[in-house]
Formats: C-alpha cells, sequence, structure tokens
C-alpha cells in the first residue's frame, strides 16, 4: 500500500503542495497531469529521491518519509530506463541482490527466473548499447522487481515507445501485477494506457492534486 | 530536364569549397612546423640526444614528474568534478573561476606566485621538513598546478554527460551513495577518467613557464624537457633543441592517439 498525506515537497522554484492519496495493496495508481505539473517529483519523493518538506508518506504501514531510497525497498523505471552503461543484463537483474547479500545460487535462479519471465534469456550476456526500446524497458523492469519490492514505481515507462512495443509492454505490466501482487505507482500522459492498466487515477495541476477516481470496483 | 542540376547545388559545393581552402591552411601550418622539425635534425642527431646524460636524465625525470602529476590531478579531479557536476551550492561560481586561474594565468606568474607561496612564512615551515623551491617537488608542483585545473574541467564534463538518473535508480536498488558512485558512475565515467590523465600527462610534458620560474632550470636536478629546449637553445645548439622537441612530439601524439582511442572526446575549446 501507498499512503501519502498532506506531502509538500520542493523542487527549485517548483512546490508540491498538500498532496493527499492512498494506493491499496496489490491496485495500480496512475498518475496523470501536463509535463510541469509535478508528477516525477512526486514520485521521486515516494523513491525518497526528493527531500519532504512536510507531510508522510507510507509505504505498507511503515512511514518512510525520512528513510534513503535504498531502504524503501522501491522497484523504480524511469522513463528511458537508465540502465546501466557497463553493466551486461544479468548484471542488472543481479545488482539488487548483490547488494542484499543473496548467495551466488540464489541470484543465479533468481536472475534466470525474470529474465525467462520477462523474456531476456536470449539477450543475458548483452550490454545495453544496441538493446531496443522494448528490450531497455524490460530489462528495467527486470532490474526493478529483481528483490520483490512491496511497490513498484514506473515513471511514463511508455512514452518513448512505438504503439506496438507499448502494447507488448502493457502487457508485461499486467502479468507483473498479477503474478507479484505489487502495488504500482504509474506515471504517464496517456488515457489509453490508464484506461487498460489503471485501478485509481490521480491527476496533478500545478503541484496539486485536482481529481481523484476510483476506476473499478 | 538532364543536364540540370538541383538547385542550390552549385553554391553548396562552393561553400564547400570555401569551407576545405580555410580549414586546410591551419591544416597545413601544423604539418609544416613538424616537417619542418623533422627535417631539421637526422636520426644521428636524435640518436646522439638520447646519449647525453643530461637529456636521458630530463627525459627521465618529465616522465617520473609527469606520471606523478597525472596522478595527483586524476585523484584531486574526480571528487571536485563530481562535486561540479551534480550539486548546487552557494559560491558554486566562485569556485568554478577559481578552478580556472591556473588555465588563464600566464604561465610565468603561475610559477611566480608559487614561489612566493613557498616564501610566506607558511611555506617556509612547509619547506623545513620538504624542500620544495628549486627542487623536484617544485617541478611537480608547478605542472601540477595547471594540469589539475585541464583535470577537473574534463572530469566534470566526464560526469555531466553521465544522467543522475543512473545514480538514483542505483540508489532506490539498495546502494548508499559511496556504492552508487563506486559501482555505477566512476565505471561509466572511465573513458573520461583516461582522457583526463591523458591531457594532465601532455599538459605537464609541456609545461615551462611555472617550471622555470619556481623550480629552476638546474642541469642533472631539476631539467625537463621543456628546460632542455631552452638550454639547448640558449647555448646555441638547435639541433640538439629540435631533437628534444619531437621527443616531446612523438610523447604528445601517442597521448592524442590514446584520447582518441578512449573515444571520449574533451571538447577541447572549453579548456583553452
Amino acid at each position: 500500500m501507498i499512503a501519502v498525506e498532506k506531502l509538500s515537497v520542493r523542487a527549485g522554484d517548483f512546490q508540491l503542495e498538500n498532496i493527499s492519496f492512498q494506493i491499496p495493496a496489490g491496485e495500480c495508481g496512475f498518475l496523470m497531469g501536463k509535463t510541469g505539473s509535478g508528477k516525477t517529483t512526486l514520485l521521486e519523493a515516494i523513491c525518497g529521491l526528493k527531500r519532504v518538506v512536510k507531510g508522510t508518506i507510507r509505504l505498507n504501514d511503515r512511514d518512510v518519509t525520512h528513510w534513503p531510497p535504498a531502504q524503501r525497498s522501491i522497484g523504480f523505471v524511469p522513463q528511458d530506463g537508465a540502465l546501466f552503461q557497463t553493466f551486461t543484463v544479468r548484471e542488472h537483474l543481479a545488482f539488487g541482490l548483490e547488494l542484499r547479500r543473496w548467495n551466488r545460487a540464489d541470484i543465479v535462479q533468481r536472475t534466470d527466473e525474470i529474465a525467462q519471465w520477462l523474456g531476456l534469456s536470449r539477450i543475458l550476456d548483452r550490454k545495453p548499447e544496441g538493446l531496443s526500446g522494448g528490450e531497455v524497458q524490460r530489462v528495467a523492469l527486470g532490474r526493478a522487481l529483481s528483490f520483490r519490492p512491496a511497490v513498484l514505481c514506473l515513471d511514463e515507462p511508455l512514452s518513448a515507445l512505438d504503439d506496438e512495443t507499448r502494447a507488448e509492454i502493457c502487457d508485461v505490466i499486467e502479468t507483473v501485477r498479477e503474478r507479484t501482487g505489487v502495488t504500482i505507482l504509474h506515471v504517464s500522459h496517456n488515457h489509453g494506457e490508464a484506461e487498460r492498466l489503471a485501478d485509481r487515477i490521480f491527476q496533478l495541476q500545478n503541484g496539486r492534486m485536482v481529481e481523484q477516481a476510483q476506476k473499478k470496483t | 530536364m538532364q543536364g540540370h542540376s538541383p538547385p542550390g547545388s552549385r553554391s553548396d559545393r562552393s561553400f564547400l569549397t570555401v569551407l576545405v581552402l580555410i580549414g586546410s591552411l591551419y591544416f597545413l601550418l601544423v604539418l609544416g612546423f613538424l616537417l619542418a622539425d623533422a627535417a631539421f635534425v637526422t636520426p644521428t642527431q636524435i640518436l646522439k640526444a638520447f646519449h647525453s646524460p643530461e637529456i636521458r636524465y630530463s627525459i627521465r625525470l618529465s616522465f617520473i614528474s609527469c606520471t606523478v602529476t597525472m596522478i595527483l590531478s586524476v585523484w584531486i579531479g574526480i571528487p571536485v568534478g563530481y562535486v561540479m557536476a551534480r550539486y548546487k551550492f552557494p559560491g558554486k561560481s566562485v569556485l568554478d573561476s577559481v578552478i580556472d586561474i591556473p588555465i588563464v594565468l600566464p604561465p610565468l606568474v603561475v610559477g611566480l606566485s608559487l614561489l612566493l607561496l613557498f616564501q610566506s612564512p607558511l611555506g617556509r615551515l612547509a619547506q623545513r621538513f620538504v624542500p620544495v623551491t628549486y627542487e623536484i617537488p617544485a617541478v611537480i608542483l608547478a605542472q601540477f598546478s595547471v594540469a589539475c585545473a585541464f583535470a577537473i574541467r574534463t572530469l566534470r564534463m566526464a560526469f555531466e554527460q553521465i544522467h543522475p538518473r543512473r545514480e538514483q535508480v542505483a540508489l532506490t536498488l539498495g546502494c548508499n551513495r559511496r556504492q552508487a558512485f563506486w559501482r555505477v558512475l566512476l565505471p561509466e565515467a572511465r573513458g573520461g577518467i583516461l582522457t583526463a590523465a591523458s591531457l594532465a600527462w601532455a599538459r605537464s610534458l609541456g609545461e615551462f613557464g611555472p617550471v622555470l620560474v619556481f623550480a629552476g632550470a638546474t642541469r642533472m636536478r631539476t631539467e625537463v624537457l621543456p628546460t632542455t629546449v631552452f638550454l639547448e637553445l640558449s647555448v646555441g645548439n638547435l639541433e640538439g633543441a629540435v631533437a628534444v622537441s619531437l621527443i616531446m612530439v612523438g610523447a604528445a601524439i601517442a597521448v592524442l592517439l590514446l584520447i582518441r582511442g578512449f573515444g571520449f572526446d574533451p571538447n577541447l575549446k572549453h579548456l583553452r
């Protein structure tokens, strides 16, 4: 569950003011709004990448407002994937597990499992250079899911993809939800994506939450 | 219709011709003076230069001092370049200008300033433990003062070219800042680090003004390759000076090839 209450975040001259919303465990919330409305800033605050001025962020009933990003157990997928250029796909999938000091055999098992699931088995030894847009997003998703996070934050992961690949990654996100039960916060411009994936939609405008809607009952 | 070229093609050709003509003037100048150097001396004279104990000493001291300067410059340049690339803080523009001072100051003024610094009470105190002025440490310090500024500029650009998003993702994956720096950022900046190191090395090799003023030009003591060229010229041994110059040309070309090999363009126009 993600619960944000009366949150204020400052980013340069821009300020997010008094933001409150909730996404129950296992649901997918879409954060929508124009460019500059504060979607990414809010996502970054939840991930621990922006300092919170006021308010609280709770993840699965734990107040993580001032926790460092490493301790929040959030899988983060940025817009361009932000893959590490010197890592192979396999190293991307294993990185979060190595940091958590998993033993070697468990890391191998988990990376194979994720690779098979996301269709990455063929490209495990490749580096990011030369991967297609869809492959980049699959790797970024696999890296974020590897350590079994309770929450997944997606920052417009589909925006740079062509229609076909976009539909394919939408399928992947749906499967991820069904298989892991992870709570998802998804930043997007696209109403079609929201129609397909969202349980709840939150509309941001000039740093304020102007609308909240529940899609399914 | 056949025989008619498309509109604009003729003016494009003349435009490109003018560009090539103007550009080739500079190319010919550089190539010309290098060829003039090479034509002035015979291989025997270069070999003779290699046999002179003074010149061998200056080659050895140049290579050692440049390598030490390179290591120091990268060691200082990485943290400073990283902070300048990633953080905003009060006084950043002042610090930025201070880093540029050794680049824009006349080289002799850098040397003179170092000399005065080590004649100050604090400098004299330091020299009680390590003699610096007119000794080998002065050679390294004079080279380092300028080369480090170039290394910082190059490294800052290298870090700026890597989107901070990657470090942020590393933080969410479980890294602390130190781990994100060492495991994600630094390997990606490898090309920039090697370029900064090569540039610092090459810059140190050619440093003359600050070395002359701060370290002196004592044979078999503080003599580096540019000093040798100066000393050989001052005693009228033009062949010796050119032979030593060609050694430096060879080293500079080797470094440039290395920089190109790393595939990182340090955008040299910002460094001048």
